[in-house]
This record gives C-alpha cells, sequence and structure tokens, in this order.
C-alpha cells in the first residue's frame, strides 16, 4: 500500500473540470514535484489531497499509517500573516494543534517537540523574537518547522521558494532535501523546473500534457515525445 | 478632595455601579475578541453587527415586542455567522459584504422607526441607540447579572479555546489541513462576538461599538511582539480605558460612549509613540 495514492481524481471548482482522470501513486520516502503552467490546477490539487476541496469525482486514498490530518503542510503565506504579532515559540507550536482535539492546552512532549524542530530548522536564537521582524527565509523556516510538528511522515509544500533570494532558495532546497533523507516523504509545488528535476524522485507533470513518473522517465520522455517544456519559468 | 468626594457620593447610587460593572465587562469581553478580529480584518464586524442589531431593535419596537432581545439576539448571531464563514472564496468579499450589510441594515431600521414609530420623540430614540447616550445609566439588576454570567462565560470561552482561537486566527488552511475543526470555531467565534455586540449596545450605542473591539488590540500591537502578551495588553489596556472613561463621563457630565472611546483615542496615540520609541533603541 502506497502512503498516498489519487484514482481517477477529477478536479476544478465552481463546476469547472480542470484536471480529468489524475492517477498517481506517493511512496515511503519519495520526493515529488508537481509542475505545471499557472492556472492548470497544482494549488487545487494540493488542496483536494488536504482534504480542503473535494474532489469532482475519485478518490485520494492514504495508506501506511498515514491519516489526511498527519500531512504536514507549508502553504503560501498570505496577507494576514505579514504583520501578525506572535513569537516563533508559539507559532511554530501551532502546528500541534491537530493532535489536541478538545485538549486546550498543549503538553510538555508537545513543547519539546516544537523546541526540537525550531533546533532542526537552524533558528533556535530566533525562538522568542516576532515573527514579522523576520525575513523571508528566517519566515519560511518557521512554517517548515511548524509542519514538522504536524507530521512525522509527510510533507505538502507550496511553492517553498516564491520570493525568496537565490541563496536563500538553495538553502531551502538543501533543507528539505535533507529532511526527505531523513525519511520524510516530500511532495512539492514548484514553478521551478530545474530544481524539481535536480532534487525530485519523481515528477508530475499537470496541464496539457500529464505525465508522472520518476525523474529519470520524465527526462527521457521529454527527450522522446518533445513535451511543450519552457525551461524555469513556466 | 473635593473631586473624591464628589465621586465617592455618585458611587452611593447603584445606578452608577451597574454602569462601571457592565462597562468593564464588556470592554473586558470585547478587547479579547477584537485582537482575532483585527488580524482576520474583520475590524468593521463590529461596527456592521451593531448596525444589525439597530435594525433588529428597529423592527421589535415595531411589532411591539416587549422584550426586544428576543429578536435583536438571534438576528445578530445569525448574521455574525454569515458574515465570518463567508471566508476567502465568495463572490462578495470579507470587507464588501459588512458594509453591505451595515449600511443596509441602519437604513432598513430607520426606515422603519419613522414610518411606524408609535414614540413621540424620534430622533431622540435613534440618537440613544446609535450613541448609546444615557441606557448605560439605567441598567436594571437583571441586566447587571445576565452581563456577569455572560462575560465569564465568554472569558472562559476565550481561555478554554485560546491556543485553537491562536492557530486559525493564523493560518486557517493549515489548521483546517491538519485536523483543526475549523468551521465549529469560527462559528464560536462569531456567536460570541454577536453576544458582546448586542451587550455593548447599551454602553456606547451601535456607531461607536468598532472603538471598543478595534483601538485596545491596535494599541497593544504597537508595542508588543507575542500573541499572549497583545492579547493581555489589549485586555488590561481596554478595562483601564473603561474605567476612566465611565469616570471621567459621571465626573464631567460627558456623554458615556464618545468619552470611552476618546480615552482609548487617547491610549493608542501613546502607545503608538512607544512603540516607534522602543521600535527605535532596538534597531
Amino acid at each position: 500500500m502506497s502512503l498516498l495514492t489519487c484514482q481517477d481524481l477529477c478536479l476544478g471548482y465552481d463546476g469547472k473540470e480542470i484536471l480529468h482522470n489524475l492517477n498517481f501513486k506517493v511512496n515511503t520516502g519519495d520526493y515529488l514535484c508537481i509542475v505545471g503552467e499557472n492556472g492548470s490546477g497544482k494549488t487545487t490539487l494540493m488542496k483536494t489531497i488536504l482534504g480542503l476541496n473535494q474532489p469532482i469525482s475519485g478518490k485520494v486514498l492514504t495508506g501506511d499509517g498515514l491519516n489526511q490530518n498527519e500531512i504536514g503542510y507549508l502553504p503560501q503565506q498570505t496577507v494576514v500573516q505579514k504583520d501578525f504579532p506572535a513569537t516563533v515559540r508559539e507559532i511554530v507550536l501551532s502546528g500541534c494543534q491537530g493532535h489536541c482535539g478538545l485538549r486546550p492546552f498543549y503538553t510538555k512532549e508537545e513543547k519539546l517537540l516544537a523546541a526540537d524542530n525550531i533546533e532542526k530548522m537552524g533558528i533556535a536564537a530566533l525562538t522568542d523574537r516576532c515573527y514579522r521582524e523576520l525575513s523571508g527565509g528566517q519566515q519560511q523556516r518557521v512554517l517548515l518547522a511548524r509542519a514538522l510538528c504536524a507530521t512525522k511522515k509527510m510533507l505538502l509544500l507550496d511553492e517553498p521558494v516564491s520570493g525568496l533570494d537565490p541563496k536563500v532558495t538553495s538553502e531551502m532546497y538543501q533543507l528539505i532535501e535533507k529532511l526527505n533523507k531523513e525519511g520524510i516523504t516530500v511532495i512539492m509545488i514548484s514553478h521551478d523546473l530545474n530544481a524539481a528535476l535536480s532534487y525530485a524522485s519523481h515528477i508530475l507533470h499537470i496541464g496539457n500534457n500529464v505525465f508522472f513518473g520518476t525523474k529519470k522517465e520524465y527526462l527521457a520522455g521529454n527527450l522522446q515525445n518533445g513535451f511543450e517544456m519552457k525551461g524555469g519559468d513556466c | 478632595m473635593s473631586l473624591l468626594n464628589n465621586l465617592a457620593l455618585y458611587f452611593e447610587y447603584p445606578f452608577v455601579r451597574y454602569a462601571l460593572i457592565v462597562g468593564i465587562l464588556i470592554s473586558l469581553c470585547s478587547s479579547l475578541l477584537g485582537v482575532t478580529l483585527v488580524l482576520k480584518r474583520f475590524s468593521f464586524i463590529g461596527d456592521g453587527l451593531s448596525h444589525v442589531a439597530f435594525g433588529a431593535m428597529a423592527v421589535a419596537a415595531v411589532i411591539g415586542l416587549t422584550d426586544d432581545m428576543l429578536l435583536v439576539l438571534p438576528v445578530t448571531i445569525i448574521s455574525a455567522v454569515l458574515l465570518l464563514s463567508t471566508g476567502q472564496n465568495t463572490r462578495i468579499k470579507g470587507d464588501a459584504a459588512i458594509a453591505m450589510i451595515s449600511v443596509g441594515a441602519l437604513a432598513i431600521g430607520y426606515l422603519l422607526m419613522n414610518l411606524f414609530s408609535t414614540s413621540s420623540n424620534l430622533s431622540g430614540d435613534v440618537c440613544t441607540t446609535l450613541f448609546g447616550s444615557t441606557s448605560i445609566l439605567t441598567l436594571t439588576q437583571t441586566e447587571v447579572i445576565l452581563c456577569i454570567v455572560l462575560s465569564i462565560v465568554v472569558v472562559l470561552a476565550f481561555v478554554f479555546f485560546y491556543n485553537k482561537i491562536f492557530c486559525i486566527t493564523f493560518d486557517e488552511s493549515f489548521a483546517r489541513a491538519t485536523g483543526t475543526n475549523v468551521n465549529l470555531y469560527n462559528l464560536l467565534i462569531a456567536v460570541i462576538i454577536a453576544v458582546i455586540i448586542v451587550l455593548a449596545m447599551h454602553l456606547v450605542g451601535s456607531l461607536l461599538i468598532s472603538a471598543l473591539v478595534i483601538f485596545p488590540s491596535l494599541s497593544a500591537m504597537r508595542v508588543f511582539k507575542s500573541f499572549k502578551s497583545v492579547t493581555i495588553c489589549s485586555a488590561v489596556l481596554s478595562v483601564l480605558c473603561s474605567s476612566f472613561g465611565i469616570i471621567t463621563s459621571i465626573l464631567a457630565g460627558t456623554p458615556v460612549g464618545s468619552t470611552i472611546v476618546a480615552v482609548d483615542i487617547a491610549a493608542f496615540l501613546v502607545f503608538s509613540v512607544v512603540g516607534k520609541v522602543s521600535g527605535g533603541i532596538r534597531k
């Protein structure tokens, strides 16, 4: 059983179908990159995997002991967060909220977990700093630490490097790669095809041409069939 | 000393004590939720909902309900739920929806009052509802007890759900994705804010309620850096400002609602300066 299986998935919103009969599987330890043009349905697909959207038809199945609410999620930053008065500790700790149920306060273990993840992301020195005073890269690390509090198995990253400069971008990619090597399955949405090709193990290309397979197959298929590709800017 | 004696004299009267108790409790409750509402970009919801309550009050008066709470509270709660549950993906965005409901209810309410009113002093009635000029000084004991009970419920609910409220305020879709029941807590927030607003109409009237909701939390955000300290500061600040405002209005004979708001504005200016100065030192 795979960690995540999408079966005959049709997606869309407001009654318009944008993705038809999508099938793919994600196994433990995979690094899947979802690429495609703007409007091809990447974010809709991600929301469906997370259970925020209902698919028109088809199923998203989780297996191997993964529950749908155990997927760590790194969303794109919202306007609300830009001037939010909260410390790094408070935000990372809120990643544990999903396990709390009706329990009103966090346990000692959850606080330790949050501290561990802050350490892991290399932002321990910023623990008591205010989120809105941090740089873009630091903020992404905070949100990544929060996502790690919500999961031990699978991370979903929605364009984790948008708005970051090249140096911070490559640091971010290395951080994600490190997490993947430690056994966390990664699904990443990206505009950056070059990065996708250098870090990912599997590629899902959606849009006019739908492709799912390993990176090798993608590169081979790309040469043979001449898939429409516009390099890193698509 | 004569000022203190004067104050002591006023406090002999139960209605003055009632006004102070209710004022403190309402400002405490509204400032607690104010932080969340300001951050969720719903600063104007207090205004919108209070106009809805005004409209409902007019309808209650027209159809001759003796206890207008029976109509006002449910209508306000329903509007709050509708406004807060719309979220990001609606055709009419949050601010436009609030503005629409707000002016709509105000206009219809005034129209109904004008067409069907039995009172001889219509503009006086309207002015009282809008600015809450005297009604806080005419509270009955039952109203005070009701207000105390509801405030305790609100504070307890806020403490109990504090971490959840933080989580959904900061990032609703993350909270939803990781299994927090966002809809339930949004509903809870909507109901609480509606109850607070209906209560607060006595205090500052429907035009000035937003001030109680937004000023303390905005002031606190100038200076403090963590969610917890902002929340605590805004609650303390709100209580202090309201007490000071009520006492001033009693001594100086000014309208209660506008005096409280004036004190809140002064506090906001002070906090802005403090925030600028302390921010400058850190950098």
